[in-house]
């Protein structure tokens, strides 16, 4: 059962001087943990990653976007069934964690596609990506990719 | 002259008087009526539509009639749903144990312009090994479609590429072919075992 809880205190996050004080580092505030993917078959796919993003400050912050050198593009989605058991998926944006709240990207649900794959996610490898927020924060994350039939961090 | 107007006024009423009773037939009853939704699966032996298995065999719905089965809809460029559809099942068929192999597993890819059959053999090779993988022709993909009652959209993405919306049901069919029931999309494992079990032990 080993954990990987990154917290974001540690990282040295560059504050410029004209930030007024209450808007200073919210991100500092932010756990990120569970953080699994599954492997892709090739690069011709999109790939998938999935974690829980708590956040433990005083209030709301927002992920507004993740940056990666393992994919053109990175963006969250949401995945949802409908009434008929029909599933789409779509565009979800920027994605706000209110205090004292947590957000589960997970199976069929959130998950962060990752577009125009460069290279592939290989079962037992690790990628990494930047989750960026809107105070200027940014929490490196390191992906452990499990094998294409995992349902789950532990799995 | 007031008359001929009367009378342009009066065609251009009545045609388009006429053209709403024809966009409504249309829409309602005529070719662009919505699929009925909500209607059970035909039974195995009333669908008809040809396709080809991952091991390159000619196979439609009789191969499946003898045993009973499992069938659902997906694509192998999804990144989400059908791997996690597809570890459930094979989550399922583990549970199972022996009564797997009295079983047919099919996923049918509603994505036959990118699922090739080497692409539908290399995809179902990371799953379960009763899980068999049938693609095919556009045409008789939607005519499987239709048959299961399910359905499917492609979907432009911004990135000029597409994405499929489908039916993520997994259908479940006695021995004879007839319907017994469906397992819904992440339908807990302590549901989706006893339905299977069913459809194993359904006599016809």
């Amino acid at each position: 059962m080993k954990r990987r809880t990154i917290i974001a205190a540690l990282i040295p996050i560059v504050i410029f001087a004209g930030f007024s004080a209450p808007s200073q580092a919210d991100s500092q505030e932010i756990l990120v943990d569970d953080v699994w993917a599954r492997a892709s078959i090739g690069i011709s796919r999109p790939g998938a990653v999935y974690l829980t993003i708590r956040n433990t400050g005083g209030k709301v912050v927002t992920l507004v976007g993740i940056e990666t050198q393992i994919a053109d593009r990175a963006e969250v989605h949401r995945t949802a069934t409908d009434a008929n058991g029909v599933s789409s998926m779509a565009y979800v944006g920027d994605l706000s964690i209110a205090p004292g709240r947590e957000v589960e990207l997970k199976p069929g649900g959130l998950h962060i596609m990752l577009m125009g794959l460069k290279e592939p996610m290989l079962e037992g490898s690790r990628i990494k990506l930047e989750l960026i927020f809107d105070d200027g924060g940014r929490i490196p994350v390191a992906v452990s990719v499990r094998g294409i039939a995992a349902t789950g961090p532990r799995s | 002259m007031r008359r001929r107007a009367i009378l342009s006024y009066c065609t251009a009423g009545v045609g388009a008087l006429a053209l709403a009773l024809f966009v409504g037939w249309w829409r309602v009853d005529g070719p662009g009526a919505p699929e009925p939704e909500g209607q059970l699966p035909l039974p195995l032996s009333a669908m008809s539509f040809r396709l080809t298995d991952h091991e390159g065999n000619e196979v439609g719905p009789e191969t499946l009639i003898g045993r009973p089965s499992m069938v659902f809809f997906g694509f192998t460029y999804c990144p989400d749903v059908c791997p996690t559809t597809l570890s459930d099942i094979s989550g399922w068929l583990d549970d199972l144990g022996d009564d797997a192999t009295e079983m047919n597993v099919v996923f049918i890819t509603v994505d036959p312009a990118r699922d090739t059959v080497q692409t539908m053999a290399e995809y179902v090779s990371y799953f379960h090994s009763a899980i068999r993988g049938w693609t095919g022709a556009q045409d008789q993909i939607a005519q499987a479609v239709r048959g299961f009652r399910a359905s499917y959209e492609r979907v432009p993405t911004e990135s000029g590429d597409y994405t499929m919306n489908h039916t993520a049901s997994v259908f479940l069919f006695d021995r004879s072919g007839r319907f017994v029931s469906m397992i819904d999309y992440h339908e807990p494992r302590e549901f989706a075992v006893p339905k299977i079990r069913r459809a194993l032990e359904e006599e016809s």
